[in-house]
């Protein structure tokens, strides 16, 4: 199957590849997976004491259109709230890297991940971050 | 559904639960193969063809779903109503996630270093993980079909990672 260009630019250049300290009180760390393609995908973000995202990194086994879904949302992620950042819709990825219909699942999982690391931040700061 | 149409362990003279005999299986299915093999059907009508052609692709369907543990789960728990949603749902424990990616960067470091050993003992750890999952799958799957499923979402993961291994291996040793 042919990847788009962005998907390429982001598998052969992926962005944010890493990790942050997962105990960090400021950091959120979300980890989903596909069973059907065995795509695991760490996703995580650091915010501010203004709640505002200043870091994410990701660590994502699976295909190329995995690894570019996790890459892009990582600078997607950074100046957003949290609030924001949970709005983020598979769709706009799926538009932004052009994924063919049966890869659609890859950018759900992205999307997947970064609710599973947002509601990991909140769960770390009970509602302290909400006024700011 | 189309499988649930016709039921693949009454197909294959098989008791409908998990654990089965391979052996029985292979030797039901060899026998209804050779029943219907096209050869016995070249003075047949066309419609006894056209049967008999029907009968041996659902029997190998039949066969190769209730061959391989995984695929033998989904369709226990499919009889029962319960989708496994592989595509779907991607919440998963974090230490079995964790897990995956662990083997994963094993299997890349042992891929980069040409180190078929330390990839057959992966394999092995995998092969472990899936027997202990089919047991408990076993054990749950008429009390608890959502938790089997959850297995059965497991054990599709540990086929993958099973299955690149097995094809790193096999591109090393060509």
């Amino acid at each position: 199957m042919a990847y788009s260009d962005k998907v390429l630019d982001h598998y052969e250049n992926p962005r944010n590849v890493g990790s942050l300290d997962k105990n960090a009180s400021n950091v959120g760390t979300g980890m989903v997976g596909a069973p059907a393609c065995g795509d695991v995908m760490k996703l995580q973000i650091q915010v501010n004491d203004a709640g505002i995202i200043e870091d994410a990194k990701f660590k994502t086994y699976g295909c190329g259109s995995a690894i570019a879904s996790s890459s892009l949302v990582t600078e997607w992620l950074k100046g957003k709230t949290l609030d924001q950042a949970a709005e983020i819709k598979n769709s706009a990825i799926a538009e932004e890297l052009a994924l063919p219909p049966v890869k659609i699942h890859c950018s759900v999982l992205a999307e997947d991940a970064i609710k599973a690391a947002v509601a990991d931040l909140k769960s770390k700061q009970p509602g302290s971050k909400e006024a700011a | 559904m189309s499988h649930t149409a016709h039921h693949f362990f009454e197909l294959l003279g098989l008791p409908q639960q998990f654990s089965i005999d391979l052996v029985v299986l292979q030797r039901n299915y060899r026998k209804i193969q050779a029943e219907v093999h096209p050869d016995k059907f070249v003075t047949a009508t066309p419609s006894e063809r056209l049967q008999s052609m029907q009968t041996a692709t659902l029997m190998n369907e039949a066969y190769q779903t209730l061959k391989h543990p995984t695929s033998r789960a989904r369709y226990l728990l499919q009889l029962q109503g319960i989708e496994t949603l592989e595509d779907s749902n991607t919440a998963m424990p974090a230490d079995f996630l964790m897990t995956q990616m662990e083997w994963r960067e094993a299997m890349e470091d042992a891929q980069h270093a040409h180190d078929i050993d330390a990839l057959e003992d992966l394999l092995r750890t995998m092969k472990a993980s899936a027997k202990a999952l089919q047991e408990e799958f076993a054990d749950t799957v008429s009390g608890d079909p959502q938790a089997a499923a959850h297995l059965v979402r497991k054990l599709s993961f540990i086929d993958k990672v099973s299955a690149d291994v097995q094809e790193i291996i096999s591109r090393l040793e060509d």
